[in-house]
Order: structure tokens, then sequence, then C-alpha cells
């Protein structure tokens, strides 16, 4: 049984210390990391109107989300045509109520799964546990977790963090029939095919997930590489499908381009092995039975708000994981999360409540990388930063929280300084400003707590004179630009050194076009308050 | 109050919330649908070159042959499968059907972990990525025929090349068979051989569908 | 050429990194810009934004949005802050509901580039006539002008005319170093791996400086190496196309360094 997620996350930054430590873990990250993103890298360049396509994938996506009520009564229309039944679940308890409920009715207890993050989002299996109804995880990653009682590290491939000897010493104490098998991913590969072959023929109910459904046809679609995807959503006689109400598209045309983004974005293939679309039931091919559970879980509160709601776009290829500099540092499970990442620093808190991931929205750098290369576009620097600020209007009004309290005082001191010229100039003389800005708006003096002591290298940045002082100098003694480019000579403007013992100045030595290197001139340091000798640099040009 | 309409209740109020706190624009406006058109479309022997090359690259075995010659091309598909159960659609054309097949329309789940390849046609193939798309009409059998079986033998006719996955669901609209409704066929896209890259995001072909896949190219001879 | 610029210096550099400000000044004035420095400016707010308060940031948008009214063009070395104000800005007075705030953001973000595209893209020059420089160089784009900005090679492109120069790759150039502002000080660990990194592929080049266009990724990272005792130099690239004096072996700009 896979391990559960815990209730209330601890923090990112402390779960990141813990798995930053762990070299093996770094290690099999960054391998695998390094090799998706060239095979991404490979199949995107070969696609002349990739940007189009990107482009047309979100407009695809934000089309069914603005509309999203109709779409989805669109879709249990034309399901129900095709002799699906569709039921509804407000939050995680009415799924799991709904889908062992339709397990329990078809008399099993046992039933077999694609692998589905929804269904891990709403912790399906230890509901389906408690139920006395066995499930087995089909997918091979998923199988790896599984049998590991390990934890999802990665959307696409959740057993990412382990490599093949310690997948090879998994199956060889939990696997059934694995034997001595060997850690060549053949190998392995083979060990899980053995032993899931008769589960497949036997289990008569399968649970799946969808990647997407067509509201104007009805038809589900399952993308897919090993195959148990098509054991599971053709081989049992009942087939139940949850599915996060986002996932509607409007229109089949729109299920083509997603199918075109999805496949080279997440794997970094032309196409996946396999992918399914099926519409209802087909008498005599399939399932003679078909449950679709439209899941919100919190979908609505992300859709409620105008910038976050882009999160909602999202078609889970995890390109986003395997960019992510943070990621690949950290790995999955520090994000304590079924969704990790740069799209799970943005979804997890908006689907369960940003009181219950305060610091996900500032796992990130905001590097950007991510943005580049989601295949929907989902600015998630911008989301991120926005839930930053949902985070901290909420911790300043309850006055609790990761981000009030001292932090709040200082960034509004910060703010108040910056707001006003006398204050800003005032505290750049005193060299207050300095130590803000070194500590990056944490303005607290000092240690910052929880940290081991960030610190500027030197105690504390000394008042040298500022580039305005050296501006205004410049202005008031004539030493204006020169204008018109013919050849303004320049003296050199010694930098002031940072004030340090035995500090050496730093010359720019400036030079006309053409000119040569190593003009003359002794460096003098410009506008120190106290200090030595202001001599504003001037152009000599202008004194032609 | 249902959980249907609490959910589309909720649908309702968030979407209106999302509008109230758009910006003074108002919220981004979303392009209409615009199909992106390929300057240079291919014609009908590039088509079945670059078809023939990408289905290559996912360690499929690709084989080229004439009207003529497909027969013989299944029978060297099979060849190997000594002794073997080979099962065909009912409705496969006879030209293309091995002698001793079983009607793989008929065979039941549990009769299949005994049939060790299936030949069948397909709906159309897709040059771009190298897929054929099954609708699981009568030459090809429903989808457990070419699931559980190790070997899949799928016929090609060139002319049933498109060029890129936009095309083919241009192609194949569910609407082409009338409302949604029962007599929606299910349609499988299958680009290489079943694989896995979840060890090591390392690709190893064959995994729980058929481990094998041949696909014949059928030129206009 | 009556060419004329608006120089958005930026709090970090005027206050902690004047010499950056003095070397775009003078580069500027040598391809025969006239620069001008709006005294009223001070920070641009990106701090405070992306540490999650944007009615500070708005606040400060405000007055870098008046600062710069009549400016026609704005420069700034630093594309981060640039990217602030091209990308931030109109998304920031968006979210205020105030239509005519949005158009001046707008207005701004149209005039405004970062030093290295106005050089390369606006006045068409890759030779700013820079003294020699012979050093080995490794360059470190970073995030923002590479992403938000799209500046692409230009400050590269600016460099590789400087005589002497020995210009050399840095591997996994486009990875983040790990500063990312406020996320150095919340992910103080995470921040660290990343520079590590960082660090190990720009001591893998042997170059003898490195450079970047963002003092602050700039402190970030040489706070790092002086931590390391590397003889490897920050430097700014408009610094190189300046003139730094060769014998000035020791750099004496504020870094920052993690203590363990």
């Amino acid at each position: 049984m896979s391990a559960r997620w815990p209730e209330v996350p601890q923090d990112f930054p402390k779960a990141a210390k813990v798995t930053l430590q762990d070299e093996q873990l770094r290690a099999n990250l960054g391998h695998a990391t390094t090799a998706i993103r060239a095979k991404r890298g490979g199949v995107v360049a070969e696609v002349d109107d990739w940007e189009d396509l990107r482009d047309e994938g979100a407009a695809a996506r934000d089309r069914a989300l603005r509309a999203l009520d109709e779409r989805l009564v669109e879709l249990e229309a034309n399901v129900q045509a095709a002799g699906g039944v569709v039921h509804w679940a407000p939050d995680k308890a009415a799924a799991q109520r709904i889908v062992v409920d339709l397990v329990a009715a078809t008399g099993s207890d046992e039933v077999i799964k694609v692998k589905s993050l929804l269904t891990d989002e709403l912790e399906l299996n230890p509901a389906l546990a408690d139920a006395g109804i066995e499930a087995h995880e089909t997918d091979l990653a998923e199988l790896i977790v599984q049998l590991g009682g390990d934890r999802q590290s990665h959307i696409l491939v959740p057993a990412i963090h382990r490599n093949r000897r310690e997948i090879r010493d998994i199956f060889r104490e939990h696997l059934p029939g694995a034997g001595d098998v060997s850690d060549d991913p053949a190998a392995l590969a083979e060990a899980a095919r053995r032993h899931l072959r008769e589960t497949f023929l036997r289990v008569p109910v399968a649970i799946s997930g969808a990647n997407a459904a067509v509201a104007a046809t009805g038809t589900v679609a399952v993308v897919e590489s090993e195959g148990n995807g098509r054991m599971c959503l053709t081989l049992p006689r009942t087939l139940i499908t949850v599915m996060g109400i986002e996932k509607v598209l409007e229109t089949w045309e729109d299920l083509g381009t997603i199918l075109r983004l999805l496949p080279r974005s997440s794997t970094g293939e032309r196409m996946n092995p396999y992918t399914s679309l099926w519409t209802g039931v087909t008498p005599g091919d399939g399932p003679e039975e078909f449950h679709l559970v439209l899941v919100d879980a919190g979908r609505t509160n992300a859709l409620a708000d105008p910038v976050g709601r882009d999160a909602l776009r999202c078609i889970r290829c995890s390109a986003c994981l395997n960019v992510c500099p943070v990621y690949e540092r950290t790995g999955g499970q520090a994000y304590e999360s079924i969704y990790p990442g740069p799209i799970g620093a943005i979804l997890t808190p908006q689907l369960q409540g940003l009181d219950t991931a305060p610091t996900l929205p500032w796992a990130s750098s905001l590097c950007g990388a991510c943005y580049e290369v989601c295949p929907v576009k989902i600015d998630i620097p911008k989301i991120l930063v926005h839930l930053r600020g949902r985070v901290t209007a909420e911790t300043d009004a309850s006055g609790k929280g990761h981000h009030a309290g001292v932090e709040r005082l200082a960034m509004r001191s910060v703010a108040r300084v910056m707001d006003s010229r006398p204050a800003y100039e005032a505290a750049q003389r005193a060299g207050r400003l300095g130590l803000s800005l070194l500590q990056h708006g944490n303005g607290r003096p000092g240690r910052l707590p929880g940290l081991k002591g960030w610190t500027a290298s030197r105690d504390l940045p000394p008042p040298e004179p500022s580039f305005r002082s050296w501006w205004r100098e410049r202005e008031a003694t004539g030493g204006a630009p020169s204008v018109g480019g013919a050849s303004p000579v320049e003296r050199p403007a010694a930098v002031g050194g940072a004030g340090a013992a035995g500090s050496v100045p730093l010359e720019v030595v400036v030079h006309p076009p053409g000119g040569r290197p190593g003009v003359v001139g002794g460096p003098g340091v410009v506008g120190r308050p106290g200090g030595a000798p202001t001599d504003p640099t001037r152009t000599a040009g202008d004194d032609a | 109050m249902s959980g249907r309409d609490q959910v589309l209740a909720k649908v309702r109020a968030a979407l209106q919330t999302a509008e109230r706190g758009a910006g003074p624009d108002g919220p981004r406006p979303v392009p209409a649908p615009g199909r992106r058109t390929r300057p240079d479309a291919w014609d009908a022997d590039e088509l079945a070159d670059r078809f023939a090359e990408r289905v290559d690259d996912y360690r499929a075995t690709v084989v080229r042959t004439g009207p003529d010659g497909v027969g013989a091309a299944v029978a060297a598909a099979l060849a190997d499968l000594d002794p073997g159960t080979v099962a065909a659609p009912a409705g496969l054309p006879a030209a293309w059907r091995p002698d001793d097949a079983l009607d793989g329309s008929v065979l039941r789940t549990a009769e299949l972990p005994a049939v060790s390849a299936v030949v069948t046609a397909c709906r159309l193939a897709i040059a771009e990525t190298g897929t054929i798309v099954l609708d699981h009409a009568d030459d090809q059998g429903p989808r457990r025929l070419t699931l559980v079986p190790d070997r899949h033998v799928c016929v090609v006719r060139t002319e049933q090349i498109v060029d890129d996955v936009d095309d083919a669901f241009a192609a194949m609209s569910p609407a082409d068979h009338g409302p949604p409704g029962p007599g929606t066929p299910p349609l499988t896209f299958v680009s290489g051989p079943s694989a896995t890259s979840d060890i090591e995001l390392q690709r190893v072909e064959g995994v729980h569908g058929p481990r094998t896949l041949v696909v014949i190219v059928v030129g206009p001879g | 050429m009556g060419t004329r610029a608006s120089l958005l210096i930026t709090c970090l550099v005027d206050t902690l990194f004047p010499d950056v400000g003095r070397a775009s000044v003078a580069v500027l004035e040598r391809v025969g810009v006239a620069v001008d420095v709006p005294m009223e400016q001070t920070c641009c707010g990106q701090m405070h934004q992306n540490a999650g308060h944007p009615a500070d940031a708005t606040r400060l948008m405000r007055r870098t949005i008046a600062a710069f009214a009549d400016a026609e063009v704005v420069v700034s070395p630093s594309p981060s802050c640039a990217a602030q104000v091209v990308a931030h800005y109109p998304h920031l007075a968006e979210r205020t509901g105030d239509a005519g705030l949005l158009r001046e953001a707008r207005d701004l973000a149209a005039r405004t580039r970062d030093l290295s595209t106005y050089l390369v893209e606006d006045l068409g020059v890759e030779d700013v006539g820079a003294p020699a420089f012979p050093h080995t160089v490794t360059y470190h784009p970073t995030c923002h002008g590479l992403r938000l900005l799209g500046i692409a090679d230009r400050p590269q492109r600016l460099l590789r005319h400087v005589p002497g120069i020995d210009l050399r790759d840095l591997p996994d150039a486009a990875t983040c170093c790990g500063f990312g502002g406020t996320f150095a000080v919340t992910n103080a660990d995470v921040s660290t791996a990343m520079m590590d990194d960082k660090l190990a592929a720009v001591t893998s080049t042997g170059a003898e400086v490195l450079s970047a266009a963002d003092s602050s990724c700039l402190m970030h990272m040489g706070g790092g190496l002086q931590h390391r005792h590397s003889t490897v130099r920050p430097l700014h690239y408009a610094e190189i196309l300046a003139g730094v004096r060769d014998d000035d072996a020791r750099r004496s700009a504020p870094t920052l360094e993690v203590t363990r």
C-alpha cells in the first residue's frame, strides 16, 4: 500500500532540507531529468509551429474552462446518450463514497487501476481498502511505489526517485514471482508483465483516470505507454473513470491539439504508444458498464481566481518538473503533495486551500523555465507571485502564519523608505539600505530566524558613495554628459571600494571609440562622505 | 442538493467571481479555434516514407510492399511462430488473411492468451508520429483482439496515411457516426510496441500490450 | 545623434554597485547617447512583488511610472528590474482595477529595455569600442533577462567585440543560479544547492571572470565564490565594456554568502 500524504504538510524548506541530503536521490533525478529534457527538446524542435500549437492548446483549455458549467452538462448528456452513467462528486469524501459503492455493487473485492493522479489525490486506494476492496496498481511506476510502501515523486514517473538497483531490490522482496530478477529495466518490466497478466484477465472492475473528455461527443481519452491502460479500459466488465471537472474540452478538434502537445512535452515522444478514446459503451467490445465520476475537490476554488485559474489548464505532462532547478535538487517528495514541482506549487495550494500549503508558492526561484516549456502556456511564475500575495494577505488578516509579523513589518518599512526620495537617500547614506537590500527585503537586523545565518560577507556594507551621489556631483560640476559622440575621452572614474581594509579601488576606465586602452588617471573616490577627494568624473571631451 | 447541483452551482459561482475579479480590460479574450495549415503538405510518397521512418523509430518492424505482396509479407511476419495460433478479424481482406487464422471477432477474452499473433487492417495512419489508428471495425476486430496477443501485424494502405494528428482527427470525427450514442466506435492510437520509461526514464519496449508490432505498408502497386 | 536615454539605475546598483551604474553611463555616452538619471526613482518594487506584497509593489510602481513620465527611452543595466517594468507592471496595474494606471504601466513598459537590448537592437551597436580585456570570461545569462525579456545572447554579442577577451561557454548556462530574490532567504538550502551546481559549472570553464547582467545574481554567486576562496571574479558585463583595469585583482563590491 502506498504511503499517504500528511494531512498537514511541514514546510517545503524543512522537507527540502532533508531530501537535499539524499545524494542518491539527487543523482537519480539529475540523470533522469537531464535525459528527458534532451528528448523533449529534440521532438519539440521538429514541430515548426510549436509556439502556435501552444497558443492553441492554451486557448482550447481556456474555452472549456470559461464555460465549464455548460461543457460539463453537455458532456454528461453525451456520455449518457452513449450508454454511460455520470456521477458528480463535490469533494473527496463524496468521490470515495461513489467509487466504493460502485465497486461494491459489482460484488468484486478487487479492482485493477490505471495510473491516475486524481485517484491518488482522492486517496481512493485507502478508502477502497477500508471497504475491503483491494486495488491493484498496474502502471509500472505506480507498482514500484505501491510495492515499496513509498510515495510518488513525479507526475508522470512516480518512481523517478528510484534507480534500477533500488527497483530490483523492491521487486525481489515484494513482487510475487520476481525471484532473483536482475536490474536490467527490460527484465524488471518483464517481471511486472508476468505478475500482472493473470490479474488483468481475472479482475472484473477497473478504475481509471482520464486525460481529457470531449463535451461535444462524450468521448473520454486515456494516454499511456505500457498497455496496462488498454487492459483496464477494455477487459473488465465494469469501468469506473474518475475525472477532474477541469479536464473537459469543448470540441473533438481540441482533443487533437492536446494530443499533439502532450506526448512531446511529457515523455519526449512524438506520440505515446497507446491512446484510447471511447464513447460510452460499445456492444461486444469492452466494458458493459461505464461510469464517469466528475470530481470538483477544490477545482472551483481555483476557477474563482482570475489569475490562479490558469493552473487548471494543466494537462499533467510534467515538463515543468523536468526543467525545474528546484525540483531537480529536492525531488518531488519535498512538496508533500501528489502534484510536485512548479505545477504542484500552484495547484496544491489552490486545490487544498492556501493554509494547508503556505510555503509552496515560495518554493521557486521564479526563473521561468517552467513557463517556457508549458504546452498550455501556464504562466507559473506569475501565479506563484499572485499566490504569495494571497497568502500574505491571509496572514496579514489573521496575524498568523509564515509571513505575518516581523517580515511583514520589515517589508512595509522598506516600502515606506523606498517610496520617499529623502528617506531613501538618507537610508543610503546611513548604510541601512544596503543591509536591507542584501537581505532582500527580509529586513531584519542581524541573523534571520530559522536560517543558518545569511550574512553579508562584509558585515555591513559601508555607506560608500551611491551612484546617485556621484551622478549628482558630476552634474553639479558641469561634467554633464557629452552628446554628439565625437570622441568623448574620459578620465577614469575610480569606484570606491566597499571600505574593507585594504580593498583596492576598482577603476572604470573609459575610452573613446577606437581609443587606446590604459588611459591614465589616478583613482579618485567620488562623493564619499568624509572620504577621499571629491573629483567628479568628467568627460574630458567636454572640455575640448 | 444533489452532488450534481452542488458542483454546477460552485462552477457557476466561481465563473462569476473570476469575471468580477478581472482587470479593467475584463477577462482575457480567448482566441477562437483556428486550424493551423501546414505550408508544405507532403505528397503520398513522402507521407509513406515519413510514416515508415517514424514507425521504425519506435522499434517496430516496417515492411513495404505492393498490393500483391501483402499475403507474403504477412506470412513472413508470422514465420517464426511455430507452432503459433494466429487470429484475424472476420472482415480482413481474404488476400491478407493467413490460411489457418482463427476468427478473432468472436474470440472471448479468456481465449485470447492462447493466441500468439493477430493480423488486422487499420482505420488510418499518421505520418508525422508513426501512428496507426484502429476504429475496431470488422477488419480490425474488438479492442481486446489487438491487445492480448503478443504480436500485432497491421496492414496500412498508403492512401490511408494522413499528415499529422490534426488531420487524423479531422478525418474521423465521431459526428460522422451520427449524434453521440452507442454507435460511436472506440479508437485506439498505436505508436510502436508497448513500452515503458518508468525506470530511469529509459525506454524499454514490450510491457503489457503487444511486444512486437509489424506494420506492412502497402503501396499503390 | 541627439539620442537620449533615461537610466533606470535600480536601487541595488545605486546603493551597492555604483561602479555598474558608472560603467553603464560610460558605455552609453561612448556610443553617443545623452544619459539622464531621474532622481525621483528609488526601487521598482520587484522585491515586494515577489515577496508577496503587491500593495507595496504597486506603490513603488506608481512612483517609478511618475519618475519616468517624461523619459523617451528607459534603459536599465539590470534585465531583472527592466523585466519588472516590462513584464510585471501591466499585470500589477491590472490587478488594481485602475484603467489609467494600466495605461501608464503599459506605456512605460513599451519604453523600457535593458542595456544590451538598447545597444544592440535600438542603436544597432555591437562594438561599443571597449578597451582590451585580455581575460577568460564566462557569462551566465540571468533568468529574467533570458525568459521575461528575451534578451537572448545580446550581452555576449557585446562582449565578443571586446579586444582580447576569451569568452568561454558556460555549461548548463540557462539554469538558474539559485538567487531568486527572497528565494535565497526563504529557501536557503535549495538556493545553495543550485548555486553549488552553478559554481561548479563556472569553475569547469577555467574562466577568470564570471560575468552576468544582474548585479543581484552576481552578488549571490560572488558570495559563493568568495566562500570557497575562488579567484574567479564576478563582473557585470557593462563593467567589462566600460573598461576595468587588469591589475584590479580583488573585487570590492559586496557579495552574499551563506555561512554554515
